[in-house]
C-alpha cells in the first residue's frame, strides 16, 4: 500500500512538474477575497501529501482544491459554506483545524482539563497540611528524656 | 490522603502508558494505512455526473447509467502507473465475473485514454471523460485509481483506493456486491 | 571485509551490553565491587566496538561499496564527500547505528567522569544504559543489519535524496540523537534511584550536568532542524507542527521541565518523586519519537521507510524501558516521598508552576500529535490535527510560563516575596507596557502580536534585571558590581542567557508571524517588484550545472545591491526537483527569493518573502544553546561537591 502511495506521489509530482503552490494565475481579483482564500486554504488539508495544506503543497490535487475554493469564495459562500464543501466530499479529514463534533471533544477540551488537573495537583501538594502543624509542646517526662538522649549523643561526638 | 489514594496514584502512570502501548499496537495491526482518507460519501447518493465519453459519437457517463443495477466504477487514468498493475484484474472482474465495469477518465487528455485503453484492452461498458478532474472532486476522488461499488439505486457504498489486487476482488469488492445486489 | 568488520564488532558490542546490562546490578545488589566495577570496563570496551562498527559503515559509504545494501540504496558516487558520510546515518539503520554509538559515547562519559558517584548508584546507572543498548543492538541485529550485503552489487547507487544533501540537515540528526540519549542517561539515574530506594540533593547534583547537555543538545538539534525547512523548503515556513516534529518537541518541553525541577530537588530536596518520574516520561517520549518516525503509524514528511514488523520492535522496547519503570515506580516512589516544604509563593513554587505548565504542554501536543491515530484505532473515523489547533491551545499555554519565567528567579527560596519580586521589575514592566504600545503605533490593533512583543520585552528585561540584582548594579558601587559579576558562577550567566534567548525567540516568533509579507508572481528578466518597501529587480535567468545536478539560477538585485541566487534544482540520479531559496538577512528581517517554473518566454514564477525578526529565532535558539553550554562548564558541577557519604564516614566507624 505504501509503495503505490509513494509512486502516486512521484507521478503526480513529476507530471505536474513541480509548481510553486499558489501560482500567480490562481489569485482572486479582490484583494480582501484573496485573503480569505489565503486564510482557508491554510486550513485545509492536502490530501496527497505529508501534512500539509494546500497553501503550502504543491501538489496537482492542492491546485484544483485551491481553485475550487476561490470559486466558491466569488461565488459568495462563506467560510462555513466553503469548508461545509469541501467536508462534503472529503470527510472532517480535509480540515486542517479539526471540527469541534462530539468525537473530538475530548481533543478541544482536553488541554484545558489537562492544565487544570495540572494546576490542581501542584494546589492539592501545597495546600497546607494539618499532619505537619506545630508538634504538640513536650511535657517534662518527655522534656528529661529528650535531654538525658542529647546528652548521650553528645559524648560519643556528633 | 489516604493511603490506598496515594498508591493508585502513582501506579497511574504505569497504567496510562500500558493503555498507550496496547494502542499503538493495535495501530500496527497490518491492513492499516494511515494515509488513506475514508470516503465521506458511503450510503449517500452518488453526485450528478454528465461527462462525455472519451470516443467520439460513443454515449458518455450520466447519473442514469449507474441505477438499474450495482455497478463498479472505475478511476484510472493514462498517466497513472499502478492502474496499468490493476487493469488485468479488471478485465477478468468485467469480464470473468461479468461485473458492470464503468469507467471514470481522470484528469486525462482523451487520446491518451484511448491509446491506453487500446494498449490494455477496454472493460468498460461506458466511460465518462473528466478532464478537468472536477467531477472526481464531486465524487472525492483524490488520486487514481480508485474503485466505488454503487448498488442499483446508485448510492455509493464502498470505496477502495488504490489498485485492485485478486484478493482485493475476492475478499471486498465480490462480496460487497453480492451483498448490495439483493 | 570492512562490512564484515563492522558487523562482528556489533555483535560483540551487543554481548558486551549484555553483561553490562546484568553484571553491575547483581553487583549492586550484592556489594561486590568488582562486579559494580566490570561495568566501567564493560562501558569502555563498548565504545571502542560500537566505534569500530560506525567507523566501518561510514567507510563502506566513503568507498562507496554498493555490494553493502545500505550503500547502494542511500548513496552515489557522485555524491559530494560530506554527503556520503552523513549518508550513513541518513537511513533507518545507519541512524541506529549513530544512536547506539551515542549511547556508548555516554556510557563511557559516566564511567570515565562519574568518580564522584557512590559504587552502587554508579553501577546501577550503567547498567541500565548497557540494557538500553541491548535493546536497540537486538534491534539492530534482528531487523535493522546495517551491514546486510546485496548480491549481485549494483554499479551505482539510488543517491542520497536531493532535501537530505544540505549540511544543516546533516548535523540535525546527530544533535537530536545526543539529547535523546543524554535523556537516557537521566533515565538510567532516575531507575537507578529507584532500585536503590532513595533520592536525595546528591543525586540531583550528579544528574543536572548530563540532563543538561542532553537539553542544550536538544534544543541545537530541533533548532538545526526547523532552520533547515526554512531555507530549503522555500515558503519560509520554520515550523509545521508534524507529528515528528512534535516527537522531538515533547521530550525537549519535558527535559526543561526535569532541568528546573532537578534544581529544586538539588537545593531543597523537594519534588522528588516528580523530578523522577519526569526523567522516565522525558526519555520514554524520545522512545516513542523513535516509534513513531520508524512504524509507519503516521504520515510524516520525516517517517522512515515503514516497516510494521520494526514498528513492533520498537514498541516492545518502549513498552519494557517504560513500563518497567514506572512499575518500579508504582512501587517505589510512594516511600520516597516527603522533602523541605515550600510556600506557594517561593522560587520552589514558580519552579512548580513552570512544571506544570511545561507538563501541560507535553501533553497537549501529544494529544494532538496522537489523536487522529487514536480515534483512527478506536474505528473514529479519520480526522487531522493541523497548525491551527496547536496555536489555539498550545500558545495560550506558554504566556504564563512566559510572565513567570521574569519573575520567578527573584523570589526566595522557601517564600518569596511577589510583591517585592513584581516591584524589582518595574522596568521591565515599563519595557513590556512600550513594546506594546509600540506594536500598536506601527502595525494597528492586533491582539497576538501585542501580547507576543510585550511578554518578550518583559522576559527580556527581567532575566536582566534579576543579573542586575545579583550584581547590585546601581545600589552599590560600580567597582563592587563588577567583582560580583566576576564572581558569578557560570550556571548563573547560563541561566540569564538561556531565559534572554527565550524572550528574543518569542520576539522573533511573534513578528515573523504576524508581519510576514509575501508576494508571487510571474517575472521576465528586467521586471522589478516591490516587497516592504524595497524593490527587488530580477536581471536574468540562467543554468548552472553543480556535482549532481543542474539548475536554472534566478539572479535579484536589491535597491541597495545585494545580490540574491536562487536555484531551481534537478537532482539527475533521482530525477527530483528542489528548490534552493536565496536569503538575504539584515539581522532584523529577511529578504527570501525563490524561483519556480517558467522560460524566457512567459516568464518565471517567483515568490519572494519578506519576514521581520525571523532570524530573532535561530539567535535566541542560540542563546539558549550557549547559555546550556556555559552552565555546562560550571565547576561546580565537576569538582566534586557531591561527596555524599564523605564526611560522616570520616567521623563514625560502623
Amino acid at each position: 500500500m505504501m509503495r503505490w502511495i509513494g509512486a502516486l506521489l512521484l507521478g503526480l509530482m513529476l507530471l505536474a512538474g513541480p509548481a510553486l503552490a499558489v501560482q500567480p494565475g490562481e489569485e482572486l481579483a479582490d484583494a480582501a477575497q484573496e485573503a480569505r482564500a489565503r486564510a482557508l486554504s491554510r486550513e485545509i488539508r492536502c490530501l496527497v501529501c505529508q501534512n500539509q495544506s494546500i497553501d503550502e503543497s504543491e501538489a496537482d490535487l492542492a491546485r484544483d482544491l485551491r481553485l475550487i475554493l476561490r470559486e466558491r469564495i466569488a461565488a459568495g459562500d462563506s467560510d462555513a459554506q466553503v469548508k461545509d464543501f469541501l467536508v462534503a466530499r472529503y470527510g472532517d479529514f480535509v480540515l486542517l483545524d479539526p471540527p469541534v463534533k462530539p468525537k473530538t471533544w475530548l481533543l478541544w477540551f482536553g488541554p484545558a482539563a489537562i492544565l487544570l488537573i495540572a494546576l490542581g495537583g501542584a494546589w492539592l501538594y501545597l495546600r497546607p497540611r494539618p499532619a505537619l502543624a506545630e508538634a504538640a509542646p513536650l511535657d517534662a517526662a518527655e522534656r528529661a528524656r529528650l535531654d538525658r538522649l542529647l546528652a548521650e549523643d553528645g559524648e560519643e561526638g556528633a | 490522603m489516604t493511603q490506598p489514594l496515594r498508591f493508585a496514584l502513582y501506579a497511574l502512570p504505569f497504567l496510562a502508558v500500558t493503555a498507550l502501548v496496547a494502542w499503538f499496537a493495535l495501530a500496527l495491526a497490518p491492513g492499516r494505512d494511515p494515509s488513506a482518507v475514508p470516503s465521506a460519501l458511503i450510503d449517500k447518493p452518488a453526485p450528478q455526473i454528465d461527462l462525455p465519453s472519451i470516443y467520439e459519437g460513443r454515449p458518455g457517463l450520466r447519473s442514469a447509467d449507474l441505477k438499474g443495477r450495482a455497478t463498479v466504477v472505475n478511476v484510472f487514468a493514462s498517466w497513472c502507473v499502478p492502474c496499468r498493475a490493476e487493469h488485468p484484474v479488471l478485465t477478468q472482474l468485467a469480464k470473468g465475473h461479468g461485473v458492470p465495469l464503468i469507467g471514470f477518465n481522470w484528469k486525462d487528455n482523451p487520446e491518451a485514454a484511448r491509446a491506453f485503453l487500446e494498449e490494455l484492452g477496454d472493460p468498460f461498458e461506458r466511460i465518462g471523460s473528466d478532464p478537468s478532474g472536477r467531477a472526481g472532486i464531486d465524487w472525492g476522488v483524490y488520486g487514481v485509481p480508485e474503485t466505488y461499488i454503487l448498488d442499483a439505486a446508485g448510492r455509493i457504498r464502498y470505496k477502495h483506493v488504490g489498485p485492485l489486487s485478486a484478493e482485493d476482488v475476492e475478499g471486498a469488492i465480490l462480496p460487497v456486491l453480492r451483498q448490495v445486489s439483493r | 571485509m570492512i562490512a564484515e568488520i563492522g558487523l562482528y564488532a556489533l555483535v560483540l558490542a551487543a554481548v558486551t551490553s549484555l553483561l553490562q546490562g546484568t553484571v553491575p546490578l547483581i553487583g549492586a545488589a550484592r556489594q561486590r565491587l568488582a562486579w559494580m566495577e566490570f561495568a566501567d570496563r564493560a562501558a569502555l570496551a563498548q565504545l571502542l566496538l560500537v566505534a569500530v562498527s560506525f567507523g566501518c559503515l561510514v567507510a563502506v559509504f566513503v568507498q562507496s561499496d554498493f555490494s553493502v545494501r545500505l550503500v547502494a540504496a542511500n548513496s552515489h558516487t557522485a555524491k559530494p564527500l560530506l554527503y556520503k558520510i552523513a549518508g550513513a546515518w541518513g537511513n533507518h539503520e545507519g541512524s541506529l547505528l549513530l544512536w547506539v554509538l551515542i549511547l556508548a559515547v555516554f556510557g563511557a562519559a559516566v564511567a570515565s567522569f562519574g568518580r564522584a558517584l557512590p559504587a552502587t548508584l554508579k553501577a546501577r546507572v550503567l547498567a541500565v544504559q548497557g540494557l538500553i543498548g541491548l535493546g536497540f543492538h537486538s534491534f539492530m541485529l534482528a531487523t535493522s543489519n546495517p551491514f546486510a550485503r546485496l548480491d549481485p552489487a549494483p554499479l551505482d547507487g539510488n543517491d542520497l535524496n536531493p532535501l537530505l544533501q544540505d549540511p544543516g540537515l546533516a548535523f540535525h540528526p546527530p544533535m537530536l540523537y545526543l539529547g535523546y540519549v543524554g535523556l537516557s542517561v537521566a533515565y538510567a539515574f532516575a531507575v537507578a534511584a529507584l532500585i536503590e530506594g532513595r533520592v536525595d540533593p546528591a543525586w540531583a547534583r550528579w544528574v543536572r550536568p548530563w540532563t543538561l547537555a542532553a537539553w542544550t543538545a536538544l534544543t541545537a538539534g530541533i533548532a538545526l532542524g526547523s532552520w533547515w525547512a526554512y531555507y530549503e523548503l522555500g515558503w519560509g515556513g520554520w515550523w509545521f507542527w508534524d507529528p515528528v516534529e512534535n516527537a522531538s518537541f515533547m521530550p525537549w518541553l519535558m527535559a526543561t521541565a526535569l532541568l528546573h525541577s532537578a534544581s529544586v530537588v538539588e537545593k531543597r530536596d523537594a519534588l522528588k518523586s516528580w523530578t523522577i518520574l519526569l526523567a522516565i516520561i522525558a526519555f520514554g517520549l524520545s522512545l516513542m519519537g523513535t516509534f513513531l518516525v520508524r512504524s509507519g503509524v503516521l504520515t510524516s514528511v520525516h517517517a522512515f521507510a515503514s516497516d510494521p514488523g520494526r514498528g513492533l520492535f520498537v514498541l516492545m522496547l518502549l513498552a519494557i524501558a517504560v513500563g518497567g519503570a514506572l512499575a518500579l515506580y508504582a512501587v517505589r516512589a510512594p516511600s520516597m516521598a516527603g522533602g523541605g516544604l515550600f510556600q506557594p509563593v517561593s522560587r520552589e513554587g514558580a519552579l512548580l508552576l513552570n512544571n506544570m505548565l511545561l507538563a501541560a504542554a507535553a501533553a497537549t501536543v501529544f494529544l494532538g500529535t496522537l489523536y487522529p491515530l487514536f480515534l483512527d484505532v478506536a474505528g473514529g473515523g479519520a480526522v487531522s490535527v493541523g497548525p491551527p489547533y496547536f496555536q489555539a491551545t498550545f500558545v495560550p499555554m506558554m504566556i504564563p510560563l512566559v510572565l513567570a519565567a521574569a519573575v520567578g528567579p527573584l523570589l526566595a527560596w522557601k517564600r518569596g516575596d511577589l510583591l517585592a519580586a513584581l516591584q524589582r521589575l518595574w522596568l521591565a514592566g515599563i519595557a513590556a507596557a512600550l513594546a506594546a504600545l509600540a506594536t500598536l503605533w506601527l502595525k494597528g490593533v492586533a491582539i497576538g502580536p501585542v501580547i507576543g512583543m510585550a511578554l518578550a520585552a518583559w522576559l527580556g528585561i527581567g532575566a536582566l534585571t534579576e543579573w542586575a540584582e545579583r550584581t547590585r548594579l546601581l545600589r552599590a558601587p560600580l567597582g563592587e558590581s563588577v567583582r560580583r559579576a566576576r564572581h558569578l558562577p557560570r550556571a548563573a550567566y547560563g541561566m540569564t542567557l538561556a531565559h534572554l534567548g527565550v524572550a528574543v525567540l518569542v520576539a522573533g516568533v511573534t513578528a515573523s508571524t504576524a508581519w510576514k509579507e509575501e508576494r508571487v508572481l510571474r517575472m521576465k528578466p528586467g521586471d522589478s517588484v516591490e516587497i516592504a518597501g524595497t524593490t527587488l529587480t530580477l536581471e536574468d535567468v540562467e543554468p548552472v550545472v553543480g556535482p549532481n545536478y543542474t539548475a536554472m539560477q534566478g539572479r535579484f538585485v536589491t535597491e541597495r545591491g545585494a545580490v540574491l541566487t536562487p536555484q531551481r534544482r534537478s537532482y539527475w540520479v533521482q530525477g527530483t526537483v528542489t528548490t534552493e531559496a536565496a536569503i538575504r538577512t539584515s539581522g532584523l528581517a529577511d529578504l527570501h527569493a525563490v524561483v519556480g517554473e517558467g522560460d524566457g518566454t512567459a516568464g518565471w514564477v517567483v515568490r519572494l518573502y519578506h519576514q521581520p525578526l525571523v532570524p530573532w529565532i535561530w539567535a535566541g535558539a542560540l542563546m539558549m544553546v550557549v547559555g546550556g553550554l556555559l552552565s555546562l562548564s560550571d565547576r561546580r558541577l565537576r569538582v566534586g561537591a557531591a561527596r555524599r557519604a564523605a564526611a560522616p564516614a570520616g567521623a563514625a566507624r560502623g
